[in-house]
């Protein structure tokens, strides 16, 4: 077996066995392993090659914090790119394959790139992307063509295009307290919280919680922490108000102290539980939320501080003592504080070899010292590492003496053989949900030499290692030495994951950036997926001492969400695909039936055309339009907006809302009404239906029905809760059908009891009850394709019924059903106006509605429509056009007065709807032109360069079609 | 954003509608002073920090609800109906658990 095994095995389970592949070649693990730690004990160390000079690249951390060792999960023909393997947990038949190498990871062409790194600087991206701007191949394709190489050569693992196909859920959960992180400042705090008896929730991103505690040693309340944690934890879980979510991110901190979680709940399974999402997007309101985030170990930048085998400390630790695998067998130490101390004797207690510990530090406590001797190997205080030795793993490195005052090196360098480079840098607290939650900028603690959570500007805590308090570790003093960087010969990374360079940093300094956001932006430090957790501190450190200020007056950014990277799908979760519902009238099976073409209408399906077999759509509506006209046709209305406005003060607030009156209306008569906004805009139009003194049945536009009900509700509650006038909407609860032609009224009386259609009980405008196949209707006199017709209206459970009785008695009489394009013919010839011509720019006067505005009664938007700009009579308003060449012509085309196609000016209006008209035979439409009434008889032409249309119309009347409107009296 | 609507309690605000801002007056609907209706149509103070304003409970009981928000941290200090529903009245049809 593998010679990598630490003494005990951790959280792993030797036990039992499970295969994955990493890069097509099998590997063998077991329950508990991170793909890295599984890797890691089959030998592997070579994990991926480096964003910009293909490097080769190692695990450089045990968490979320890892810039390197990342990867794409393939799992059919999904593809996830960029998947840290150190939170990857591996399962059966896992498929992992290595990114940023062609053609494969151990030979890698582009590795060619590091001999001319001098090209790859900061800011190469936006230097080289501008192409030559002098020179022989300026302008050329030549650069076009190079760039698409560099395009290739450069990025991250390549996203897939397969369909995601797994599932993802959203909850929503309420607490008094939630608690981020479970470490033992995290688990103290849930217990605490539980025992006050509020309902607690505590997220653990890991599997397990207890972070730390459950294998770095020391001791917690008196006990081993280990067992401390066994013993907390299980507390926990008995307590009702506990709720515990492992591998459970918290990414982001909202307003109303609202946090955002994201659940792995089965990418650590081959296959999902039958129900069971893959992962669950948690939006958490917590009455308080308790910030026990921990604190992330940090490098030291130095020449070759990227090869594999270079580790942070804390990281090597934990996989020796939390995973059973040893990152290296003869391992050295490079720190400038004392918590590499404690994390090199776990190293040597699970079995490797301290070779040399070097310290920046002249002169390093005594327990340190201790912890030292106690490890063996040299100890090498005031001595910094200056080169690293290997290929794809680490074979030594080179120590020189450092003064840490002066930051210099001196004497010759000594080289000492090593398979692991374990550093310490520090420590920062994980003030990323403080950050974005504070109230300022986070504060520079200068003993720490890290940036401490800000003031809260929401109800948080920041608790343990998060509030920079260490004290709950090994008793160790971690305040480290102020160096960041050592200065020697060679390539010193400081943003590993997008190959950021110290010199990098100095060369953007050169080049006059000065602020740390404009520096990040040039060299793209901390802006990959790892977002800098572990090159924030340092790029910033390098950036003050280039600009010769201390490092909080150069300032740190303020952190965003997501803390680590979020799939959308999980962000989505369930709200995927069309979200909107689709709304079907009662009629719909029989129109989908009749061969209707279905046509979207905001929310609602309705018929365009009843196509006949072999039929055009153009076909089809002059077949249906002129068969109306001729005897009868019948049409689905049902999706009109319908407001039942009711009370004794109903009519007055009718008269308040429309330009018209309607409280003169007589009960049993309908009235066309206009409204406008308070602008004085038009906004919408309808016909109310007086049904008993305080009754009203209010239609509206299909388009506007929800939103005449809201203007409607906001005048009642907000100006005029005076009037006793309640509102609801019916739109829903009545089915409609309109019958219009000259045969209408025969068919009506053909099937209509309990009362008489003739003109004289039901005269224009009209209404009476009665039954048709005996549900009880509601029939209307209106007209809005300018024929006899009538709108019957029924309860829309008995819908269909009425429609076949109604669809039964027009057979006879030739009655044919019609779809949206035969109403919109009719309305144009009859020049009717619709949303097309209400369109939110118009007035009324500009669609000759004049005489629907009341001299009698304010309304809404009266004051507001006398305004100078919306009486101008030059303004566009509407009229007729017929197209004098026979060619159809194009809703939204201009109108222009010239005869020339190439002249694209002077508009003096637009096109709003157009079809061929059966009655007149023409190519006809409706327009919104300069001046209205006054072109009528003119000549323009119509110029749509888009679509490649011009010609002559002529300017008429939008009234077209029988404009005494004797039809409709008839 | 968590907004209390007095009758149905604490609900998320994907349930409102932002019905604008509650600053402004309605001129006399009588009124023919064009000065007047033009403040009241169209201008606005951008306020930084508390602002009261419309919101109606579009996906619940579609009340309008008067707010005031802070623009700079979206913390809500009042919420009242627009419209008096009464005392006694309101309070027998809160439901339990919504906030008083
Ligand atoms: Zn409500």
């Amino acid at each position: 077996m593998s010679p990598r095994r630490a003494n005990a095995p951790g959280r792993v389970d030797r036990s039992r066995s499970i295969r994955f592949s990493f890069d097509g070649k099998i590997y063998t693990g077991h329950p508990g392993d991170t793909l890295a730690s599984a890797l890691m004990t089959n030998g592997v160390t070579l994990f991926g090659r480096s964003f910009k000079y293909h490097r080769p690249r190692g695990v450089m951390t045990a968490g979320v914090d890892e810039p390197n060792a990342l990867v794409t999960l393939i799992r059919g023909e999904i593809r996830e790119p960029n998947l840290p393997t150190t939170l990857v947990e591996i399962y059966e038949g896992l498929e992992a394959v290595s990114q940023n190498r062609f053609p494969s990871l151990s030979f890698d062409v582009g590795a060619v790139n590091q001999l001319g790194g001098k090209l790859l600087g900061a800011g190469f991206y936006y230097k080289t992307f501008m192409g030559p701007v002098i020179g022989p191949l300026k302008g050329t394709r030549f650069w076009m063509f190079c760039e698409h190489f560099i395009r290739r050569a450069a990025g991250l693992g390549r996203a897939g295009t397969a369909k995601d196909t797994a599932r993802y859920e959203r909850m929503n959960a309420f607490c008094d307290v939630l608690v981020v992180g479970s470490g033992p400042a995290g688990l103290k705090a849930a217990r605490e919280a539980a025992g006050d008896g509020g309902r607690v929730i505590l997220l653990e991103m890991d599997s397990l919680l207890g972070g730390s505690a459950r294998w770095s040693g020391g001791r917690i309340e008196g006990a081993e922490a280990a067992h401390w944690v066994d013993e907390t934890v299980s507390g926990l879980r008995e307590l009702p108000n506990v709720r515990t979510l492992t591998r459970t991110t918290a990414w982001g901190y909202y307003d109303g102290n609202t946090i955002a979680a994201t659940e792995r709940v089965a990418d650590h399974k081959r296959d999902a539980a039958k129900g069971e999402p893959r992962q669950r997007h948690w939006v958490v309101r917590a009455k308080k939320v308790v910030l026990a985030t921990g604190a992330f170990e940090r490098p030291i930048v130095f020449p070759g501080n990227d090869r594999p085998g270079v580790m942070l400390a804390s990281a090597a630790a934990r996989y020796a003592n939390d995973f059973g695998v040893l990152p290296g067998e003869r391992i050295a130490v490079f720190a400038n504080n004392d918590s590499a101390y404690a994390n090199a004797a776990l190293l040597r207690d699970a079995g490797a070899t301290i070779v040399a510990i070097v310290d920046v530090r002249a002169a390093i406590s005594d327990e340190a010292r201790r912890l030292a001797s106690q490890c063996g190997g040299d100890l090498l205080t005031g001595h910094a590492v200056v080169a690293t030795e290997g290929g794809k793993g680490l074979t030594g490195f080179k120590v020189q003496k450092f003064d840490a005052a002066t930051n210099s090196l001196s004497g010759d360098a000594r080289v000492i053989s090593a398979d692991l480079l374990a550093v310490s840098g520090g420590w920062s607290p994980a003030i990323h949900l403080a950050s974005q939650a504070g109230a300022g900028k986070a504060e520079w603690d200068a003993t720490l030499q890290a940036f401490l959570p800000p003031k809260p500007a929401q109800d948080w805590t920041a608790v343990g290692t998060a509030a920079g308090d260490f004290s709950g570790g090994h008793g160790l003093d971690i305040a480290p030495a102020p160096v960041f960087e050592i200065k020697a010969a060679g390539k010193a990374f400081v943003d590993l994951q997008h190959d950021v360079t110290a010199d990098d940093v100095r060369l953007a300094h050169r080049e006059g950036f000065i602020s740390v956001e404009h520096l990040k932006r040039y060299t793209t430090l901390g802006m990959a997926t790892d977002q800098g957790k572990t090159s924030n501190v340092p790029g910033l450190a390098i950036m003050a001492e280039a600009l010769g200020k201390p490092i909080p007056e150069v300032g740190t950014t303020r952190f965003r969400a997501p803390f680590s990277p979020v799939s959308i799908g999980a962000i989505g979760a369930e709200r995927i695909g069309d979200l909107r519902p689709d709304r079907l009238t009662p009629m719909h099976d029989w129109h989908v039936e009749q061969g209707a073409k279905m046509y979207p209408a905001g929310l609602w399906h309705r018929p365009a055309i009843y196509g006949a077999p072999g039929e055009t759509v153009e076909q089809a509506y002059i077949r249906e339009t002129k068969a109306t006209r001729s005897a009868a046709g019948i049409v689905d209305v049902s999706t009109l907006g319908k407001i039942m406005v009711q009370g004794p003060d109903a009519a007055e607030f009718l008269d308040r809302v429309y330009t018209n009156l309607f409280s003169t209306l007589p009960v049993n008569k309908a009235r066309y009404g206009l409204m406008l906004r308070e602008d004085g805009i038009a906004y919408d139009d309808g016909t109310t239906w007086r049904l008993a003194e305080h009754d009203f049945l209010m239609t509206t536009t299909t388009a506007n029905a929800g939103k005449v009900m809201q203007n409607l509700e906001y005048f009642l509650d907000v100006y005029w809760p005076e009037l006793k006038v309640t509102l609801t909407s019916v739109t829903d609860e009545w089915a409609g059908a309109s019958i219009a032609g000259p045969r209408a009224r025969e068919i009506l009386a053909a099937c209509v009891t309990g009362t008489a259609v003739d003109t004289e009980t039901l005269p224009f405008m009209g209404i009476v009850r009665g039954e048709v196949a005996g549900v009880p209707v509601m029939i209307c006199r209106l007209s809005f394709s300018g024929e006899l017709a009538y709108e019957v209206y029924s309860g829309a459970g008995h819908g269909q019924q009425v429609w076949d009785a109604l669809i039964e008695a027009g057979q006879p009489f030739g009655m044919v059903p019609y779809g949206l394009e035969a109403l919109g013919t009719m309305r144009i010839e009859k020049g009717h106006v619709t949303g097309a011509e209400i369109d939110g720019r118009t007035t009324a006067r500009d669609l000759y509605l004049d005489w629907m505005l009341s001299k009698k009664k304010p309304f809404i938007g009266a004051a507001m429509m006398d305004r100078e700009g919306l009486v101008d009579e030059n303004r566009i308003r509407l009229v007729g056009l017929v197209s004098l060449d026979g060619r159809p012509l194009n809703g939204g085309a201009h109108l222009v007065e010239h005869n020339d196609p190439a002249a694209l000016r002077d508009s003096i209006g637009h096109i709003t709807a157009v079809c061929f008209s059966p009655s007149l035979g023409k190519y006809i439409g409706l327009a919104l032109v300069k001046g209205g009434k006054k072109r009528h008889g003119t000549r323009a032409y119509v110029s749509d360069p888009l679509r490649g249309r011009f010609g002559p119309v002529e300017i008429v009347s939008h009234h077209m079609f029988d404009p005494e409107g004797k039809r409709m009296h008839g | 954003m968590l907004i209390t609507c007095p009758y149905c309690g604490p609900r998320d605000v994907i349930e409102f509608t932002y019905q604008g801002d509650a600053n402004r007056t309605r001129p006399d609907p009588a009124s023919t002073d064009q000065a007047a209706w033009n403040v009241y149509t169209y201008d606005r103070v951008n306020t930084l920090g508390d602002h009261a304003e419309y919101w109606q409970h579009s996906g619940g009981c579609r009340s309008h609800l008067k707010l005031v928000r802070s623009t700079l941290t979206h913390a809500i200090s009042s919420t009242a109906f627009v419209r008096d529903h009464g005392e006694k009245k309101s309070a027998s049809r809160r439901k339990p658990g919504a906030a008083t």
